[in-house]
C-alpha cells in the first residue's frame, strides 16, 4: 500500500510517498529557516502563508518521482499535532481533502510519532520493544515504545527543550538562527577544562529534564570573561558537553531501569556529533544498539509521517471529513491503531 | 454547469453547489469551526444531487480577504480536492462574495464591502451591479483604517459587512452621509461564490489547482516573534 504524508508543523514543508512493500519511494522537502532567520525565530503567520504555497508543487514532485498515479494511492497521511496551528491547518486541510477526493482514507498523525518511527525507514530497523530519546527544538523526551501507538513517557523536560537551549545558547554566542548546528561547530575548538556547566537533574532520581538554567550560566560565564573568539569556543564546549552528558546519564538510566536493549535517538539534536559518540558508548557499556534515523530525517520531514501513517492506514484507522489541528497533544494519550 | 463553491473566510462557514443556474447552500456562523464543518458540507451537497467530486466542471473559493487561517483552511481545501479531482478552480474575492450576496438580497446597486480586519481596520472594496447580474469592483481592494476608506463616486451607496458592525460611525463620518443604509450582519458566502465563481470559469479564467492561493491584501503585519 502506498501512502502520501505531509509534514507542516513548523518551519519546514515535507511531503513523501511510502509504500509498505518497497519502503520510502520519494519524499522532498522544503525548510524555511532563511525565511525566518532575521526575525530570530520562527514567525507562526509566516510559517503558514509559506506551508499553503509549497505542499501542493511538492506533492507534485514526489509523485513524479515515485512514478505514481493517484490510483496507486491508498492513504494520505498528515501531520495533524503538536506545531503551530495555523501550520498544522494547511497539511491537514490539503491532506484530508486529498484523501476525500482520491475515495481512499485519511489519517492524522502525531509529529512525535513520526519522529519516534523514523528509523524504521532505515536498512536495519529497530524491533519492539525500545527506549527511544526524542530531542528537538519543541521536545526532550524519553519514552518506552512497545508498538506503535504503545508509548509510555518516562521522562520529559520542565522546562527549555535540548534544541531550544542549543539555539539560546547559541543566540548569547552571537551565532544567529537556529544556532544548534553552529554552536556545535564553535565547541570543536573549545576547552573543555575552562568552564564546568551543572549537569541539571542527574544527581537525584527520575529521568525529567531541565535546560533552562544552562543558559543562564553561558550568560555569567561570558559576563565575567569577556566575549572574545577563545572564551566563547569554550562557553559553547562547556555547555554542550553538559546537555550530552545529561541527556547519556538519563539514557542509561532508561536503559537500565526498563531493561531494553535498543535505543532510538531521533529529532533534530540527534544529528548532534558528539551526542552520538557518547550515546554509542554508554550504549556499549549497557549493552544496548542505537538506532538512529539518517541525518536528513532526524529534523522534520514528511518521510516520518507517510511511514507512520501507513502504519496506520494498513490497521484500518480513518479520519472523519472534519478535521483538526491539535497544537498540544500529549504523545502518551495515542492509542494503537 | 456543476460548481462546487466554498467560502471560510469569515465568521461565517458556508458550501453551495451550482447546477445549471440553480445554487444549493449550506451556510453557518461558526467562527472557528471551519474546519469540522466544511468538508461534511461539501459531502451532503453532492450526497442530496447525487453527484460525485469527479462529475464537477469547476470548484471555487473565497479567496480572502479575511481572517488569515480561515482563508487559508478554504485554500487548503481547494488545492486538495482541485488537486485529487482535477478539477479548474475560479478563485473569487471574498469582498466581491458579500456585494454580490446584498444585491441578490437587497437589489441594491451599489455596495461598499467592509470586512473588520481588526488592529482598526477593514478590508475594503466597492462594488456596482453590472449587466450579466453580477457585481463588478469599482477602483481597488484595500484594506485600512475606516476613517482612510477611499470615497466612492456618488450617492446611494450600501454598507454590507462586518466592517460595518465594527466602525459604522467611523466609516459614516469618513463617507459624509453617502453609506445612508448598512448592515453589519452580512458575510461573504458560498452561494455568490459559486454565482462569481461560474462566470469566472465561463471567461476562462479559473486557474488549476497549484496556483489555487490566499489574497491576504494585508502584507506587512508587524510580525512578532514566537520565541
Ligand atoms: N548538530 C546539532 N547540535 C545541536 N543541536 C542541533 C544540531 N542540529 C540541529 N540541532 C537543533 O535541532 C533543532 C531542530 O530540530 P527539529 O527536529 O526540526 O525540531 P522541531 O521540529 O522541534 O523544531 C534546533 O533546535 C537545532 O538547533
Ligand atoms: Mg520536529
Amino acid at each position: 500500500m502506498r501512502v502520501v504524508g505531509i509534514e507542516t508543523s513548523c518551519d519546514e514543508t515535507g511531503v513523501a510517498i511510502y509504500d509498505s512493500a518497497r519502503g520510502l519511494l520519494a519524499h522532498a522537502l522544503h525548510s524555511q529557516v532563511a525565511l525566518h532567520a532575521e526575525y530570530g525565530g520562527v514567525v507562526p503567520e509566516l510559517a503558514s502563508r509559506d506551508h499553503v504555497r509549497k505542499v501542493l508543487p511538492l506533492l507534485r514532485q514526489v509523485m513524479n518521482q515515485a512514478d505514481t498515479r493517484p490510483d496507486d494511492i491508498g492513504g494520505v497521511a498528515y501531520t495533524a499535532g503538536p506545531g503551530l496551528a495555523g501550520a498544522l491547518l494547511v497539511g491537514a486541510a490539503v491532506g484530508r481533502s486529498l484523501a476525500w477526493a482520491w475515495g481512499v482514507p485519511a489519517v492524522a498523525v502525531h509529529h512525535m510519532e513520526g519522529h519516534l518511527l523514523a528509523p524504521m525507514l532505515e536498512d536495519d530497523p529497530p524491533a519492539f520493544p525500545f527506549v527511544a530519546l526524542l530531542v528537538s527544538g519543541g521536545h526532550t523526551q524519553l519514552v518506552r515504545v512497545d508498538g506503535v501507538g504503545r508509548y509510555t513517557i518516562l521522562g520529559e523536560s520542565l522546562d527549555d527543550a535540548a534544541g531550544e537551549a542549543f539555539d539560546k545558547t547559541a543566540k548569547l554566542l552571537g551565532l544567529g538562527y537556529p544556532g544548534g548546528p553552529a554552536l556545535a561547530r564553535l565547541a570543536q575548538r573549545g576547552d573543555p577544562k575552562r568552564f564546568h556547566f551543572p549537569r541539571p537533574m542527574t544527581n537525584r532520581p527520575g529521568l525529567d529534564f531541565s535546560f533552562s538554567g544552562l543558559k543562564t550560566f553561558a550568560v555569567n560565564s561570558l559576563q565575567m570573561q569577556g566575549g572574545d573568539d577563545q572564551t566563547r569556543a569554550d562557553i559553547a564546549r562547556a555547555f554542550q558537553d553538559a546537555v550530552v552528558d545529561t541527556l547519556a546519564i538519563k539514557c542509561r538510566r532508561a536503559l537500565q531501569q526498563t531493561g531494553l536493549e535498543r535505543l532510538v535517538v531521533s529529532g533534530g539534536v540527534s544529528a548532534n556529533t558528539a551526542l552520538r559518540e557518547r550515546l554509542g558508548r554508554i550504549a556499549g557499556e549497557e549493552g544496548a544498539q542505537v538506532f538512529y534515523p539518517r541525518l536528513e530525517f532526524c529534523t522534520d520531514n514528511g518521510a516520518m509521517i507517510a511511514y507512520a501513517g501507513c502504519r496506520r492506514v494498513q490497521a484500518g484507522q480513518a479520519e472523519p471529513l472534519a478535521f483538526f489541528a491539535t497544537p498540544r497533544w500529549p504523545l502518551d494519550v495515542l492509542a494503537p491503531p | 454547469m456543476k460548481l462546487l463553491a466554498i467560502d471560510t473566510s469569515t465568521e461565517a462557514c458556508s458550501a453551495a453547489l451550482l447546477i445549471s443556474g440553480e445554487v444549493r447552500e449550506r451556510h453557518e456562523i461558526a467562527p472557528r469551526e471551519h474546519a469540522r464543518l466544511i468538508l461534511p458540507m461539501l459531502e451532503s451537497l453532492l450526497a442530496e444531487a447525487g453527484l460525485k467530486l469527479s462529475q464537477l466542471d469547476a470548484l471555487a473559493f473565497g479567496c480572502g480577504p479575511g481572517g488569515f487561517t480561515g482563508v487559508r483552511i478554504a485554500t487548503g481545501v481547494i488545492q486538495g480536492l482541485a488537486f485529487g479531482a482535477d478539477l479548474p478552480v475560479a478563485p473569487v474575492s471574498s469582498l466581491a462574495a458579500l456585494a454580490q450576496g446584498t444585491y441578490r438580497e437587497t437589489g441594491a446597486q451599489q455596495i461598499l464591502s467592509a470586512i473588520d480586519a481588526r488592529i482598526s481596520e477593514v478590508y475594503w472594496g466597492a462594488y456596482r451591479a453590472g449587466d450579466a447580474g453580477h457585481v463588478t469592483l469599482e477602483g481597488d481592494e484595500t484594506v485600512c483604517a475606516p476613517q482612510h476608506v477611499p470615497l466612492p463616486v456618488g450617492a446611494d451607496w450600501f454598507g454590507a459587512g462586518s466592517g460595518w458592525a465594527a466602525y459604522e460611525t467611523a466609516l459614516q463620518t469618513r463617507l459624509g452621509g453617502a453609506a445612508y443604509t448598512c448592515d453589519g450582519q452580512r458575510y461573504p458566502r458560498a452561494y455568490d461564490v459559486a454565482l462569481l465563481g461560474a462566470g469566472i470559469y465561463q471567461r476562462g479564467l479559473a486557474v488549476s489547482a497549484e496556483q489555487v492561493l490566499p489574497v491576504y491584501l494585508r502584507d506587512e503585519v508587524a510580525w512578532k516573534k514566537s520565541r
